[in-house]
């Protein structure tokens, strides 16, 4: 099974690859990545931040305005998708309705001018690989969204491309076939190890299959990182609020340069010190609190309870700290009170970011 | 004992329902086989005539009787001619009509399919001008312009060739105004993944495009046979040839046989005109099948 691919070098570098639609929008800002052979990198982003576009740029589907896209070491800015050694999965899978499962996977060989036999050995293989044996002879409407999906991947394996694009492949699946799909696509791509590029909206999706991450806003690169760098290091408040449901709590406060940070008259140690003066956004993870129901020793921001969502295992408890809503995360079996709280916050859970910037200090 | 009592409670229970409904469907049935035997009837009525000697239909009309002049009706239609050459026997005008009605489906699919084709899938500056062109071509109908056309056709020297029957009519704005509409409702990524997997343009429409528009082919080509065939001011314009006239031109020539001074040959005529009427109705019921199959079938 590991004989399936042949594997080629599929490094991938972009150098300020940039897009302006002909209507003037200007999609993507001057982007570069550096994606090592072998990595799965997940482009994360809200909707209309131009994840597709810079996807698209890369498979040869839309045209680069500008910069370099390099692909085992080759420009292929002019060439044809074809020519490019990709395959891409497409959101709607994009099978060949007419054609058995078959010949969905083999066509894309036999217009490359394979022997027939070569063919058939890849497309088997390919289709044992994804438990697909006992549906070669079926058309894609025959066949349940799963399945479907998995035909999209084969089709993309048999050819043995330097590079895997993948655009929200698992947005038209229901909730319980993405996660088992998502499972499976990141253990087949570890297992054929072919450098990959995943478009997706769904931050969990992007926290559990990434090697790195790249968060996208607005065209331009947020950050990009492991998706613990991401999740413990957020570089601004936009990946601090789009990474982790819910989100990373937001309040104004103060730092004066001391050592610690005050919020509404309350000093918490910040254990670390910054070039900066004055107005921060301080960001608290939800899950990063102790709670405790009296005030207590030292410092502690008031929390005033309002409502419980229950998760199971776990609470979300929504309040207020100073006025400013504010979630908190705690296990199922944490004591809460009526009323007033207080919550506690180990100095290397406190984030500071610029008010204006969002910039992380 | 006791639960046969209960098997026997669960039919009864459900008759009258069952009861009401089959009423319902003798009700509907009563009328589609009546709609189908005020529809039949005529045709039935020439097959009967054409069996029994001409004499006897003169005295006593349509009857009841079958009889047994059918063989040597069929053959008069097919192989004798009325006319003056001799030229147009039942047999070739109906390769006639048939060569009209294939080549004017079949060449306003390929045409029509190409040129919706060149106007969704490329890039071309009057695209859309040049898509509202040819739909302003439904504002003229081969009648307004078939004295240019006529005269086109004659000086190209297409005159009384099936060249000149076909090809003057078979840019058809109707079909490529419903190829491109079905072409603008296949995915985008369809497309892409062709591109990717190496199918260039003509790939793409052989390979990929083609199938996928089968039904509607399909649908296309019921609608252009029967159009084709049913032709007469044309064939009548361009074909002074008695051996390339169509069926639909020879029914002149039916009539003719009853005008006769002896006795009129209704066994011949009429079965020229069935002839006339077969082949599309042929066309629609086997074509009808396949496009419900398709329909049901294909999801893009
Ligand atoms: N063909 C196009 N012409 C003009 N603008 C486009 C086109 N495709 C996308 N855009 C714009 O480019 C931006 C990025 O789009 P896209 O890459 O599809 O976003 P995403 O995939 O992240 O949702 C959006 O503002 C979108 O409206
Ligand atoms: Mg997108």
């Amino acid at each position: 099974m590991d004989k399936v691919m042949d594997k080629v070098m599929g490094n991938v570098r972009l150098q300020g690859v940039t897009k302006t639609y002909p209507n003037g929008t200007l999609a993507v800002h001057p982007t570069s990545i550096d994606i090592a052979d072998g990595e799965l990198i997940v482009l994360v982003g809200p909707s209309g931040c131009g994840k597709s576009t810079l996807l698209r740029m890369v498979a040869g589907l839309e045209e680069i305005t500008g910069g370099t896209v390099t692909i085992g070491g080759r420009a292929v800015n002019d060439l044809d998708p074809a020519e490019r050694d990709i395959a891409m999965v497409f959101q709607n899978y994009a099978l060949y309705p007419h054609m058995t499962v078959y010949k969905n996977m083999a066509y894309g060989l036999k217009n490359r001018g394979k022997p027939k036999a070569e063919i058939d050995e890849k497309v088997r293989a390919a289709a044992e690989m994804l438990n697909l044996t006992d549906y070669l002879d079926r058309k894609p409407s025959q066949l349940s969204g799963g399945q479907r999906q998995r035909v999209a991947m084969g089709r993309a394996i048999v050819r043995e491309p330097a590079l895997f694009l993948f655009d929200e492949p698992l947005s038209n699946l229901d909730a319980k076939l993405r996660n088992q799909m998502r499972v499976e696509i990141r253990a087949l791509q570890r297992r054929i190890g072919v450098t990959s590029i995943y478009v997706t909206h769904d931050q969990v999706e992007a926290m559990t299959m990434a090697d790195r991450i790249v968060v996208l806003n607005g065209g331009r690169i947020e950050q990009i990182g492991t998706p613990a760098e991401i999740y413990r290091q957020p570089a601004s408040t936009f990946v601090a609020s789009f990474m982790g449901a819910p989100p990373m709590n937001l309040v104004p406060a103060d730092y004066s340069g001391n050592g610690s940070v005050r919020v509404c008259g309350t000093e918490l140690p910040l254990g670390r010190s910054a070039d900066y003066r004055g107005a921060v956004s301080l960001g608290v993870r939800p899950e990063d609190v102790d709670l405790a129901t009296g005030a207590g020793d030292g410092p502690a921001l008031p929390f005033d309870l309002h409502l419980v969502e229950e998760l199971g295992a776990h609470r979300l408890l929504h309040g207020k700290v100073h006025a400013h809503p504010f979630v908190v995360n705690v296990h199922n079996a944490t004591a809460l009170s009526e009323g007033r709280m207080y919550l506690r916050v180990a100095p290397g859970n406190l984030h500071m970011f610029a008010p204006d910037s969002g910039r992380r200090i | 004992m006791a639960d046969m009592t209960d098997t026997r409670a669960i039919p009864t229970a459900a008759t009258p329902r069952r009861r009401r409904l089959r009423w319902g469907a003798i009700a509907d049935h009563a009328v589609l086989i009546a709609g189908a035997f005020v529809m039949m009837a005529p045709l039935l009525m020439l097959l009967q005539m054409s069996t029994v000697p001409d004499a006897e239909i003169l005295k006593s009309g349509p009857s009841l009787r079958i009889g047994d002049q059918f063989g040597p009706n069929l053959e008069k239609a097919m192989f004798g001619s009325m006319s003056f050459s001799g030229e147009n026997t039942g047999l070739s005008m109906f390769r006639n009509s048939l060569i009209l009605g294939l080549g004017f489906a079949l060449g306003k699919i390929v045409i029509s399919m190409m040129a919706a084709y060149a106007i969704v899938y490329f890039r071309l500056r009057f695209a859309t001008l040049a898509f509202w062109l040819i739909f302003t071509t439904l504002l003229l109908p081969l009648e307004v312009r078939i004295l240019p056309s006529y005269e086109v056709t004659q000086k190209l020297g297409l005159l009384n060739s099936y060249g000149g029957l076909i090809i003057p009519l078979i840019a058809s704005a109707t079909a490529t105004f419903f190829f491109r509409q079905y072409f603008m409702s296949v995915p985008e990524e369809l497309v892409e993944a062709a591109r990717i997997d190496g199918a260039g343009p003509v790939k793409f429409f052989i390979d990929i495009l083609v199938p996928l528009s089968k039904t509607m082919i399909a649908a296309i080509f019921i609608i252009m046979f029967v159009y084709g065939w049913n032709q007469y001011l044309w064939p009548t314009m361009i074909v002074t040839d008695e051996g390339k006239m169509t069926l639909v031109q020879g029914i002149r020539q039916i009539t003719q046989g009853l005008e006769g001074n002896h006795i009129p040959e209704f066994g011949r005529s009429n079965l020229l005109a069935i002839l006339a009427v077969l082949p599309p109705v042929l066309v629609v019921i086997f074509f009808q099948s396949w496009f419900v199959k398709g329909l049901t079938e294909s999801d893009k």
